[in-house]
């Protein structure tokens, strides 16, 4: 299991890097933020002091080794705007994101497992097709739409939930609701045919010959096994909603690193694009980490195969 | 072992199995009447697809949702298991009465150890605690050879060889000393060494236990070794029943004597010259010949057997068959 563990830590240690000289290459063919920073009519002298002043004229390859290097110190550089730190900058709105996307998730995910497991359970009956038409409805909604809806409904006519910002637990579940909605459909539908598979497998049919109630059939032999494809999509739509939260941080004022992406690109911001973009994808990779550990304790045949190699 | 003695210790009763579909019924096991008297081992033999599962399973009521049972019972020790509520038959299971199956590669859970599953029938109807199970469970593995065991309950289904996963079957399945096992193909997945291999485990564990066993296989030949008794049956029906000497020595129904055919024989001139492969193919269910349904595939066939159906008749001690050939004899 150790060796499992630290050849996975391996792999996520060259993705980052993978991750690092992509973004900085790509963010270079996006243009010169000199343009942006300096007046209209700044003389062409004045041009070429500033991108020397940033280190803009070195050689590209110079321009990464620095932005690696210093990132490894835990600098990331500093804005051109504001010419605060990038790091603080982005760990600063870091943490309200992993919650949103984290929350969003759970939202999901109690809301779908059971939806699925109980359409497997009773398939072609009206519950299967009645949860499974439900779920849909989640999928095709918008979730900024679903989102103001929420706050017409709850913040403006009840009055039950706070509109807008990050504190209390009252203020994440419309966000994480809105956001989670359009998964609960793609888990719902996930866990349904997973399940049903793993219903006709034969170890099944084995539990259920040696007696075991109905919640040890279902709840431990067929589910753990269900759990297997489901864990992977989790780890993948987890980056989509670190990603992916812009329009709901804009809805409800949500304090995460997807606006200050946004305005960073408008800016063309690149110390801000890049190290935000690193830090979630670091973020990612470390959820996807996690998932492939999870995978070890569901499927003992995947980390024995990680031991034996 | 003496006949008719005393009531039978499972009885099937005119047991007929449909499935349903989009409201069409097909019938797949028509009024099958067996008994198992208790410490037997009675054979059920037939090609494949001819519903020897699907009778096997219907015993405990694990019949797939769309197949149900249309017709018939099914009683342990004289109480009918058709009509219990769904508790009371999960009492029974790996209890009273357990099954092994075909696929030992497949009928353990992936995920779990196999000491885990092997303790979980102990902590199910014995009520043990979670260590006293796992004990019990690595002396349940030593009772079928499974060597050191203590090691191999920390396993997973993964790391043990086919013989092994089978044996762990039969320790799971008899880890509550039931009073009937049922076996469904249990060595048709393995290869001939370790099949014999099974085939003694399960005769030393049958001698000592006094479990009786339905023992059911495609291959007579693996009947004929463990068996007391044979049913053969036949596009869901029994066809011919008797003791395994006399219906090797004296078989009335020609699929009997084609499925002996495939077998090797000690003393092949026994056997009746009339013998010839059994040609075609079992026909499919829902579209059954008229008459007898072995007619299309039968060497004897006369006008009367595309007419109407043989009815079961004794032609001997204990033996019976459904045969006009066997009807005219009488
Ligand atoms: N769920 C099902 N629905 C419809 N037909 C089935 C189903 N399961 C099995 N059958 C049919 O029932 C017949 C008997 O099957 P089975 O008992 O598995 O045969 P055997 O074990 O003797 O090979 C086969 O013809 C098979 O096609
Ligand atoms: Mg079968």
């Amino acid at each position: 299991m150790l060796s499992h563990i630290l050849k996975r830590l391996g792999h996520t240690v060259l993705v980052i890097i993978g991750i690092s000289i992509i973004s900085f290459v790509f963010l270079q063919l996006s243009g010169d933020p000199v343009g942006l920073m300096l007046p209209q009519d700044a003389t062409s002298q004045q041009i070429e002091e500033l991108r020397h002043k940033l280190g803009l004229d070195d050689p590209v390859i110079f321009q990464y080794l620095r932005f690696a290097g210093n990132a490894l110190q835990g600098d990331l550089g500093r804005s051109l705007f504001s010419n605060e730190p990038v790091a603080g900058l982005i760990l600063e709105r870091l943490p309200a994101t992993v919650e949103l996307a984290f929350f969003s998730m759970a939202f999901a995910l109690v809301i779908a497992l059971p939806i699925g497991i109980v359409s497997a359970l009773k398939r072609g009956t009206i519950i299967d097709t009645a949860s499974m038409i439900l779920a849909l409805f989640g999928l095709s909604m918008p979730h900024f739409w679903l989102g103001i809806m929420m706050i017409m409904l709850f913040s403006v006519q009840l009055g039950w939930l706070p509109t807008s910002g990050r504190g209390s637990f009252l203020h994440i579940i419309m966000p994480a609701a809105a956001m989670g909605i359009s998964m609960v459909a793609l888990f719902a539908r996930l866990t349904r045919s997973t399940m049903l598979e793993v219903l006709g497998q034969d170890y099944v049919r084995t539990a259920r010959a040696k007696g075991l109630p109905g919640y040890l059939v279902i709840g431990k032999h067929a589910l753990k096994n269900a759990m297997i494809p489901v864990i992977t999509m989790i780890g993948m739509e987890f980056g989509l909603l670190l990603g992916g939260a812009v329009i709901i941080e804009t809805v409800f004022a949500w304090p995460g690193v997807g606006r200050l992406i946004v305005q960073a690109i408008m800016d063309r911001d690149y110390p801000v694009v890049q190290g935000a973009v690193m830090l979630l994808a670091m973020v990612f990779v470390m959820v996807n980490l996690l998932v492939d550990l999870a995978y070890g304790w569901l499927d003992p045949n995947v980390s024995l195969q990680g031991e034996s190699k | 072992m003496t006949m008719n003695a005393g009531p039978p210790l499972l009885e099937i009763d005119r047991l007929s199995i449909d499935a349903v579909s989009a409201g069409r019924q097909v019938r797949l096991v028509d009024e099958v009447s067996l008994n198992l008297q208790a410490g037997q081992v009675l054979g059920l033999v037939g090609e494949s697809g001819c519903g020897k599962s699907l009778l096997s399973y219907s015993i405990l009521r694990l019949l797939e949702p769309g197949l149900r049972i249309a017709g018939g019972n099914i009683r342990l020790e004289g109480k009918s298991l058709t009509d219990l509520s769904e508790r009371k038959i999960r009492a029974i299971r790996g209890n009273e009465i357990s099954m092994i199956f075909q696929e030992p590669l497949t009928a353990l859970n992936p995920v779990f150890t196999v000491g885990d599953q092997v303790a979980e029938v102990f902590r199910t109807h014995r009520g043990m605690s979670k260590a006293e199970a796992r004990r019990k469970a690595v002396d349940a593995l030593a009772e079928v050879g499974v060597p050191s065991p203590e090691i191999r309950v920390t396993q997973y289904p993964a790391d043990l060889s086919g013989g092994m996963r089978q044996r762990v079957m039969i320790a799971m399945a008899l880890a509550c000393r039931p009073k009937v096992l049922i076996a469904d193909e249990p060595t048709t997945a393995l290869d001939a060494t370790i099949q014999a291999q099974i085939l003694e485990l399960m005769r030393g564990l049958q001698r000592n236990f006094g479990t009786a066993i339905i023992f059911i296989s495609h291959d007579l030949g693996v009947v004929a070794e463990v068996a007391d008794r044979v049913a053969v049956l036949y596009c869901g029906r029994v066809v011919e029943e008797a003791p395994v000497a006399e219906l090797f020595q004296n078989p009335r129904h020609p699929y009997t004597r084609g499925l002996m055919r495939a077998v090797p024989q000690p003393d092949a001139e026994v056997m009746p010259a009339i013998l010839h492969e059994i040609k075609g193919n079992v026909p499919r269910p829902g579209h059954l010949p008229g008459g007898c349904r072995f007619h299309p595939r039968c060497p004897i066939a006369r006008d009367i057997c595309t007419t109407s159906d043989p009815q079961r008749i004794k032609v001997g001690a204990d033996h019976h068959v459904a045969c006009w050939e066997a009807t005219d004899a009488h």
